[in-house]
């Protein structure tokens, strides 16, 4: 590779500070791998840079809109820069959580019985009147999240009707539409799928135990806050079950090189599919690094890997 | 029957050190990723990842006009002065300005400070002032000497987000008092007072903002300072006056300072930060000279001694520069910031919000229509492109939830406008949300947030 690998952290989403530790781990382990690495935001005269000094291949680390919703990668088809991860019309299908939903259920996953509604709806048939006919529905408790979303921000967990009003406010301060679920104890789970060129595979399932009620956007980014385990201290059957999840998610969305499916392992050992993470993150408390290292491997390794899978692939398209 | 038994201790151990190839066996068990998580001391509770953080993380982008930092403006310095001074300070005096020092400070630089406060009606002894990194270090040493866990401070409602993150740092609890339009409520107080008293709990200051008050904008009137220091003088209570803004009035003459008139029962905190350059971190504390013995041991303790090069800068500065026709400059141009900012809320913002007009200092506070939360509504601003900092960063209670800051320091008249447009767009949104959804319960029912440093880092313009 004469050209270096360029990791795009940063850009402007609520998720910015996120995605700039994602990048710098994901760089310094590219970089612990012998590859030449440069670091690059997401602003105006990124474009210019990429022309004048073309990379071997992009990294995205970009997390949240204008990351995971395909908008990035779409240029960087449009420019004929290869990149590692799916491509944009997967990405926008699995960035909103309900679509992504949807899509999972219709090759037999479960998913948390949901619904999804825009602000509009409420104001205009009535706040009230849509409230109870959730609760009706779904029942307490719910978790509330904006439909496009990550790390947590805008997550609530409600448990009385009183709270309903203001996690959907909390929500609706991330993005227009938001996603009401049924709230399912038990464990919650998360498995990466890579695919470096021989088929998708499952990389160890990382239960994740926050301290408080909710794994939200302290518990994920207060290293301590958080106990993890790896493999998943589940039965044999539940975590094959977990792989196999994971695994069917990737593909039925489309995805391509790296995924991150999150996943609740009920009390009764049923698994049920909360959402998929096109950029899942990689900075120090993040899960696809620590199952990465659970399954002995090494994470510069790992993402070399994908790196060439992904020039290889551009390789194939552009001959 | 389990796949793979999981390890009774923490592994963070183990996942310190991997193993590499690709033929290595794989690790189990669990981790919290920090291998000290059972060994942090108490005083780090709260000391966590913050969302309200996160988002600060975009506004330090240019596409967002940030009217939430506090960082001054020095685009005005003479840089020209500045280096021709420190050239001449490495030149003429290198081997002292790069060495150790005392750890009170450089008496020179000492002089000069009586010679800033006299402006305010203080009349000190240089062997009084103990010389700090910033006036920030002078708050933690001041906590450091007087506080054990437990102890109260009182503070105004709101307060600075830095001196309640020292107070916290030392466990104190703290106390508010409100403030109205003339600042610090005496009857508020004197009941803060009582209060803490009647529950067994033992007050060790007042901390208290008195000129354009951070971030309330509010400057305590004259009248107010006599009964506040009779209320102190009466209760016994120690007054910790923080003074960073107090000569960037703009249409007045500096106030006379709580300090100016009572020696023993008042600490003064000044700064170069906001007159001169906060990259020096110079700042200073003048106190009784008990305190002021105990200060400088602390100051030992904490950094040997505040560094010498840096003081001689300011010090020079001083010397070379006519430093008060600069502050008259800087007061013209952060008065043309303010009216900037005061106009555009008037043109622009929903007509139940409310907020003060600051004669001076970098802040505007304003109080948003019933039921909007500020906290919950920062992510709207942050995607609209602008951002503020959410009332609740200055409380320590969880109150603020209904108020939020603006700083009109740093951005330039144009874009404090544009800024104030952007967010009353943001509210006229949020307000119509919370039509839809009702009510929210009153300010104070708010839960404590679990990060307890959800204000802007230094670094936000």
């Amino acid at each position: 590779m004469n050209h270096p690998v360029v990791v795009l952290a940063g850009g402007l989403s609520h998720e910015r500070d996120v995605s700039l530790r994602s990048g710098r781990r994901a760089a310094e382990a590219l970089r612990g791998v012998g590859l030449e690495v440069v670091e690059r935001d997401v602003d105006g005269s990124l474009l210019s840079t990429l022309a004048a000094e073309p990379p071997s291949c992009v990294l995205p680390m970009l997390h949240g809109e204008n990351g995971e919703d395909g908008a990035i990668r779409e240029v960087l088809d449009l420019l004929g820069i290869p990149y590692v991860g799916s491509g944009p019309a997967a990405c926008r299908t699995a960035f909103d959580k309900p679509v992504a939903k949807s899509v999972v259920e219709r090759v037999g996953i479960v998913t948390p019985e949901s619904v999804c509604l825009p602000h509009e709806s409420f104001r205009e048939l009535g706040a009230a009147q849509v409230m109870d006919a959730v609760l009706h529905r779904l029942g307490l408790p719910l978790v509330v999240k904006p439909a496009r979303s990550g790390s947590a921000l805008g997550c609530a967990l409600v448990s009385t009707e009183t709270e309903l009003p203001d996690a959907m406010v909390g929500a609706f301060a991330y993005g227009p539409v938001a996603l009401i679920e049924r709230y399912i104890g038990g464990t919650e789970v998360a498995v990466p799928v890579i695919d470096d060129g021989t088929g998708p595979r499952d990389l160890p399932a990382v239960a994740i135990r926050p301290d408080g009620p909710i794994y939200d956007y302290t518990a994920r980014y207060t290293a301590g806050s958080t106990e993890f385990t790896v493999p998943a201290a589940l039965p044999d059957d539940v975590l094959a079950e977990c792989a196999r999840v994971a695994i069917a998610a990737h593909q039925a969305l489309g995805l391509r090189d790296l995924s991150r499916s999150d996943l609740i392992v009920g009390d009764d050992g049923s698994v049920r599919f909360l959402e998929v993470n096109v950029a899942p993150g990689f900075t120090e408390t993040s899960l696809v690094p620590l199952s990465v290292e659970a399954a002995g491997l090494d994470l510069g390794e790992v993402l070399a890997s994908l790196v060439r899978a992904a020039m290889a692939r551009d390789a194939r398209t552009t001959t | 029957m389990l796949r793979t038994a999981p390890a009774i201790v923490h592994a963070s151990h183990a996942m310190d050190h991997p193993p590499t190839g690709p033929s290595a066996p794989a690790t189990t068990g669990r981790t919290r990723l920090d291998s000290y998580v059972d060994r942090y001391a108490a005083r780090t509770a709260g000391m966590t990842a913050s969302e309200i953080r996160a988002l600060f993380a975009v506004a330090s982008r240019p596409e967002v006009v940030s009217l939430a930092g506090g960082m001054p403006n020095i685009s005005g310095l003479p840089l020209d002065v500045v280096g021709g001074a420190i050239a001449d300070l490495v030149a003429n005096q290198g081997p002292v300005a790069l060495q150790y020092s005392s750890g009170q400070g450089d008496p020179t630089l000492r002089e000069q400070i009586c010679e800033v406060m006299a402006l305010e009606g203080i009349n000190a002894h240089p062997d009084d002032v103990v010389v700090t990194v910033g006036s920030q270090q002078a708050v933690d040493l001041v906590t450091r000497i007087f506080c054990d866990p437990g102890d109260v401070v009182i503070c105004e409602a709101p307060s600075y987000v830095g001196a309640l993150g020292v107070f916290k740092a030392f466990q104190c609890q703290v106390v508010h008092a409100e403030m109205d339009a003339d600042g610090l409520v005496p009857d508020a107080l004197r009941q803060a007072i009582a209060a803490t008293r009647a529950a067994g709990k033992t007050i060790k200051f007042l901390y208290t903002i008195p000129n354009f008050h951070n971030p309330a904008g509010v400057t305590m009137t004259a009248a107010r300072r006599a009964e506040i220091l009779d209320i102190c003088r009466s209760e016994d209570v120690l007054v910790l006056e923080d003074n960073p803004y107090g000569l960037l009035g703009f249409d007045s003459e500096p106030m006379r300072a709580l300090r100016a008139d009572d020696a023993e029962g008042v600490i003064y905190l000044g700064s170069f930060s906001k007159t001169f350059s906060p990259g020096l971190r110079v700042g200073w504390a003048l106190a009784p000279h008990a305190v002021r013995e105990k200060l400088v041991l602390a100051q030992e303790s904490a950094t040997l001694c505040p560094p010498a090069f840096n003081q001689m800068a300011v010090s020079a500065y001083l010397q070379a520069h006519d430093w008060k026709g600069q502050i008259k400059q800087l007061r013209e141009m952060y008065r043309e910031r303010r009216d900037a900012m005061v106009e555009a809320l008037g043109d622009f913002m929903p007509a139940a919000c409310r907020w003060n007009v600051p004669h001076g200092g970098f802040f505007v506070w304003m109080t948003l229509p019933p039921g909007i939360d500020a906290k919950a509504m920062l992510p709207r601003a942050v995607t609209a492109r602008v951002a503020y900092v959410p009332g609740t960063a200055f409380f320590a209670d969880g109150f603020g939830s209904g108020s939020l800051r603006l700083s009109f320091c740093y951005p330039t008249p144009e874009r404090i406008r544009e800024g104030v447009r952007r967010l009353a767009g943001v509210l006229e949104e949020e307000m119509e949300l919370r039509a839809t959804f009702g009510a929210k319960p009153p300010q104070g029912e708010h839960p404590l947030p679990r990060s307890g440093y959800d204000g802007p880092g230094t670094d936000l313009s």
